[in-house]
């Protein structure tokens, strides 16, 4: 029987995870202008097999496909780890990643709403523990002006594996500025001659700043538009600069500068897209707080004393292992139990 | 070596006696599970469950003779309640043995002789009455047990279900269907 | 400037205020029949106090009180008691309810009354005058005033008025204001005197300048001291009687702590109208302002008597073919009358017809994404989320943990849901069903310890059955042991005898008397043994000796009427006799 409430805010899910579609067009837009069209190759192959995984999955649940297809969830996982992935990625790569988010980490767990992790991280780190070679080579920006494939022979590679006569992987591929920054790292250059070196920009890799830019913009926008809470990733990128600042002030020599590691790597995806996501995520002020610096913490020393070049995935996935908990210990006071009476 | 089988031979020396104090002070009276399990059980008394009475179901089920599905009027929340504490499977009820809708007795007093055999059989003394008096149930505190319909002489007592009434309607658990299914 | 505070949470649903205020209050019109339920406010149900056939008169009493928290209810015009019977009545449930059903005769006559001066009435009258007027809290919780009105031994700081009606739609209270403050206030000053209480504070949502006017010039033009207009913020639940003692004071009240604990106490402003009518006037509680709107032609509020039916009552707006239900209070609290026949009650604030267009339905619900927005917005600081979560899975014990009875179900949870998750359908059955199994917890307590005081009184009558018995052959054991120890006396003493006798046939003893009395009671108690009696076991040593001798003498009369003037005459041996 239907009872009150008998009107609802003109709000649905569907609705707001297209406002985080929306979101990440201007971080899109950046990578297609700096790194070629590639990218948008691997979004609509991911965002394909996500849709197509889930439908599969419905149906052998025995649930309803429109309500929970039409709700984008499952093209936020694709295109989230469709940019967490190198655009060169052969196509079988964005696939496995895709499928194993989607039907093992969401579909498996009950569905939406049900997953303790991220579905896009845990398809990451499943292709980057798998195929470790595959996601270390980047695509070369535009600005290094290196050998370049046209569109057509990405393409051809991404779905043949065949570069054009002549070229290797690793004329048009590099590795991160991160990975290329612990590399240089341990073969014991500095920090200041590694940042003269062609592949950085202003902040961080050339290219890939912008592109997380682009990325901060949305979600500068999303957070004005209450899509997402501000605390999160206001906390996350705040310690992760306190964070970083010591490390760098210590040793300037050793450790990278705090805006480095925010425009660098996937910072800035994860603050504002990966860890708002809010099936696994906190439910309490406090616990927010406690989640992203922990958060911020785990990249930092992943980052940096780790074996992998970026550490949001891993950062995300561990920080969800915590949420019951971290639910249980930081639940508030009610309504007139907070002591004192005012 | 030697020194450390004397610390080995302390420690346990040491967590024997805690484990012997504690077991003689804080020793609780009586068998606590029986108390739990009689805690859970809804106390109709009725023998359903073949044994005279909750508590005599609840020292069976403490030793492990009787089996935890016996006790309709508990309904199938009492059967996991039980299957919780127990740590055991839940088990549903046999065929056929399932709850009954809750009930209380009503004696016609058109035909009631005043025998007393009703009163002697209830288990909780829900009847008010004496010999050759008018007998007639307390209906609030009747539990539904019907035990007092087999002794009664003359058939003059029924069981009446309590309907829902505003005094005791609660709401139910919604459901939200997923998939439209045929119209009605 | 007074300091105003803030509650967490609130939603900004629209407010469709504008439709009903634009003219003032009507009157409704007479019904063709009263259906007045005797439960219309919190407590013990009112018993009918008339038969079916009575002619009553407006402002009789037609259920009296029941019990220290019960109200009266009365006719709210004049006619005859049609039918006392079970109807059906303003409840989620759709169940029916005892209801009086009067049919007016059209005169509207009144019954004798007339009112009291408060100032002079000592306070315990004045709330006996409410209790027997059937003044109950107007607001929509129907607590009985008389008992609102009393403070046992806490000191009331702040008395509120609560005119904020901050629900959707709702806008009796606005008129009300507008129209009648005079006597809101007055009512007041009733209340504050009731409750020794310093000063008044009028809560009014900014949303209704005309009224916040309307009772500031009253509080001017009645010279009322201590008393303050104060306009708050528009939030809905803003009106709640917790949200809106913190806003004016700071104060929170937890959940099942009373407000006059924490110094103040909230009515609503039609409460207060109701208790100055009742006293000055001896009004009882018998009509109320009751907004009529959403599909209809003309929304406005009418002053309706207790019992209209609503459908009577909608068609005075103009109600449509169209209207799929009938929605009494708010979108945001409201109950989903059963019928249109169902008559309007003390709780009635508003009437909202509901069409498709208004109040489509719902789409089916997806699952919770943990967003927590149902969070951000709760006005009592719970985690919605979480109790769902508990509520689906039927955990109960979680759902007290997270102080699932603290939930005012204002439902500003799921309004703002965007998974369309009806969230306060989940608490509703928890409460219901928490409550449930306590009750039955405590029957089955109660059943329990009559079964072991009926096992105990079984044994104590066994035993005091088994006492007795025992007793009985304690005593039937000494009886038995007195009597062989006399009998072998006997036998002793007729053995002496015969001895004597057959050692010496001459030999009388001295006393002859005595020696015939002797003999006779040998004999007697030979018979008594040769008889075995049956009550031999109840007799006690004493009885025994008792029985002898009467014995003794019987057969002594006996031997004397045989032996009649023959009495110098030895007696004959034993064994001739």
């Amino acid at each position: 029987m239907w009872s009150s409430p008998f009107i609802t805010a003109p709000s649905s899910v569907s609705q707001i995870m297209l406002r985080v579609l929306i979101a990440l067009i201007p971080g899109i837009a950046m990578y297609v202008w700096y790194f070629g069209p590639a990218i948008l190759v691997s979004i609509t192959l991911a965002s394909i097999t996500a849709l197509a995984c889930e439908a599969a999955m419905l149906k052998l649940r025995n649930r309803p496909l429109k309500p929970f297809l039409s709700d984008f969830s499952a093209l936020i996982t694709a295109w989230l780890l469709a940019l967490s992935i190198p655009a060169l990625a052969p196509w079988w790569l964005v696939v496995v990643g895709t499928a194993f988010g989607i039907v093992v980490a969401k579909q498996l767990y009950g569905g939406l709403g049900n997953n303790p992790f991220n579905p896009a991280m845990v398809g990451y780190a499943v292709l980057i523990i798998s195929f470790p070679l595959h996601m270390t080579h980047w695509i070369t920006p535009h600005t290094l002006g290196g050998a370049e494939l046209s569109f057509g022979e990405q393409l051809n590679y991404i779905f043949n594996g065949v570069l054009p006569g002549g070229m290797t992987l690793d004329a048009v591929t590099m590795a991160t500025p991160l990975d290329t920054l612990k590399t240089q790292l341990h073969l014991g250059l500095q920090v200041n001659d590694i940042r003269n070196m062609p592949i950085y920009g202003y902040l961080a890799g050339k290219g890939g700043e912008m592109v997380a830019l682009g990325f901060a913009i949305g979600g500068i926008y999303m957070i004005f538009a209450r899509i997402i809470n501000w605390v999160v990733p206001t906390v996350y990128l705040g310690s992760l600069f306190v964070i970083a600042g010591i490390f760098h002030l210590a040793d300037p020599a050793h450790y990278a500068t705090p805006l480095f590691h925010w425009f660098a790597g996937a910072a800035m995806l994860g603050a504002f897209f990966i860890y708002t996501d809010p099936v696994g995520g906190p439910t309490t002020f406090r616990g927010r707080l406690f989640y992203a610096s922990g958060a911020a913490l785990l990249t930092y020393l992943i980052r940096v004393f780790g074996g992998f070049p970026d550490g949001v995935a891993f950062a995300a996935l561990l920080m969800n292992i915590c949420i019951p908990l971290i639910d249980i210990w930081t639940q508030p006071k009610v309504f007139g139990k907070k002591g004192g009476g005012k | 070596m030697i020194s450390a089988l004397l610390v080995m031979i302390g420690i346990s020396l040491l967590l024997g006696a805690v484990l012997g104090f504690s077991a003689i002070k804080f020793k609780v009276e009586g068998n606590p599970l029986v108390e739990k399990i009689d805690a859970v059980l809804p106390q109709t008394q009725c023998g359903q469950c073949g044994y005279p009475g909750c508590m005599p179901y609840a020292e069976a089920i403490a030793k492990g003779e009787a089996d935890i599905n016996k006790c309709p009027p508990g309904g199938e929340e009492g059967i996991r309640k039980l299957a919780e504490l127990l740590g055991v499977d839940y088990k549903p009820f046999g065929e056929g043995a399932g709850p009954r809708a809750k009930a209380v007795a009503f004696i016609d007093e058109q035909t009631c002789i005043g025998c007393t055999l009703c009163i002697q059989a209830c288990p909780v003394d829900a009847i008010v009455g004496a010999a050759k008096q008018m007998h007639t149930i307390i209906a609030s505190e009747c539990t539904g047990c019907e035990l007092c319909l087999a002794p009664c002489p003359v058939d003059c007592i029924t069981m009446e279900p309590i309907g829902e009434h505003i005094g005791n309607w609660k709401w139910t658990y919604p459901v939200i269907p997923l998939i439209q299914v045929a119209a009605k | 400037m007074r300091t105003l505070y803030k509650f967490h949470g609130g939603v900004h649903p629209p407010t469709h205020k504008e439709e009903s205020t634009r003219t003032p209050i009507a009157q409704a019109a007479i019904p063709s029949r009263l259906v007045i339920p005797l439960h219309q406010h919190v407590g013990n149900r009112a018993v009918p106090d008339v038969q079916v056939g009575d002619h009553v008169l407006k402002g009789q009493i037609i259920g009296r009180p029941e019990g220290r928290l019960s109200s009266a209810v009365h006719a709210s015009t004049s006619g005859t008691v049609s039918a006392i019977d079970m109807q059906l009545v303003a409840h989620h449930s759709g169940l029916p309810d005892l209801c009086i059903t009067i049919t007016p005769d059209g005169k509207d006559e009144w019954i004798a009354h007339k009112g009291v001066d408060y100032k002079q009435t000592p306070h315990t009258d004045l709330r006996h005058i409410l209790r027997h007027a059937g003044v109950v809290g107007l607001g929509g919780a129907v607590f009985p005033s008389d008992m609102k009105s009393y403070s046992n031994k806490h000191k009331i700081k702040t008395l509120v008025l609560n005119g904020a009606e901050c629900e959707p739609y709702i806008t009796c209270d606005d008129l009300l204001m507008r129209e009648r403050a005079s006597d809101i206030l007055r009512g007041a000053e009733v209340l504050r005197t009731l409750l020794y209480a310093e000063e008044v504070l009028i809560g009014i949502e900014d949303n209704k300048p005309e009224a916040i006017a309307s009772m500031r010039q009253a509080v001017l033009d009645g010279n009322h001291e201590n008393m303050e207009v104060i306009a708050v913020p528009t939030l809905y639940p803003g009106g709640g009687a917790k949200q809106l003692i913190r806003v004016l004071t700071g104060i929170e009240v937890a959940a099942g702590v009373r407000s006059t604990e924490m110094g103040t106490q909230c009515f609503n402003v039609a409460t207060a109208y109701c208790v100055w009518r009742a006293i000055t006037y001896g009004e009882p509680l018998l009509s109320r302002i009751v907004t009529v709107t959403g599909n209809v032609d003309h929304p406005q509020n009418y002053e309706v008597l207790l019992g209209t039916p609503v459908d009577e009552l909608v068609k005075q707006s103009g109600n449509r073919a169209d209207t799929n239900r009938h929605i009494m209070g708010g979108p945001m609290m409201g109950v989903d009358l059963p019928s249109g026949a169902v008559g309007v009650t003390k709780a009635t604030n508003c009437i909202i017809e509901g069409s498709d267009a208004l109040f489509p339905p719902p789409p089916p619900a997806l699952p919770c994404i943990r967003c927590t927005r149902c969070a951000e917005v709760c006005p009592a600081e719970l985690q919605p989320q979480e109790l769902y979560w508990f509520a689906k899975a039927k955990d109960f014990g979680k759902t007290q943990e997270y102080s699932l009875f603290d939930c005012i179900e204002c439902g500003a949870c799921a309004y703002v849901c965007p998974s369309q998750i009806p969230l306060v359908q989940y608490y509703r059955f928890a409460k219901s069903e928490i409550w449930q199994r306590e009750q039955e917890a405590q029957a089955a307590e109660v059943a329990r310890e009559r079964h072991e005081f009926r096992a105990e009184r079984i044994e104590r009558e066994k035993r005091e059955k088994a006492e007795r018995l025992a007793q009985k052959e304690r005593e039937a054991t000494a009886a038995r042991e007195a009597f062989t120890l006399a009998q072998a006396l006997a036998a002793k003493q007729a053995a002496e005898l015969s001895a004597k006798q057959a050692a010496d046939p001459a030999f009388e003893p001295d006393n002859t008397q005595q020696m015939r009395i002797d003999a006779a009671i040998v004999r007697a108690k030979a018979q008594v043994a040769a008889e075995h009696p049956n009550n031999t076991e109840m007799l006690t040593p004493q009885q025994k000796a008792e029985i002898a001798e009467i014995e003794a003498r019987r057969a002594h009369i006996r031997e004397m009427a045989s032996n009649a003037g023959a009495d110098d005459e030895p007696p004959k041996s034993n064994k001739d006799k």
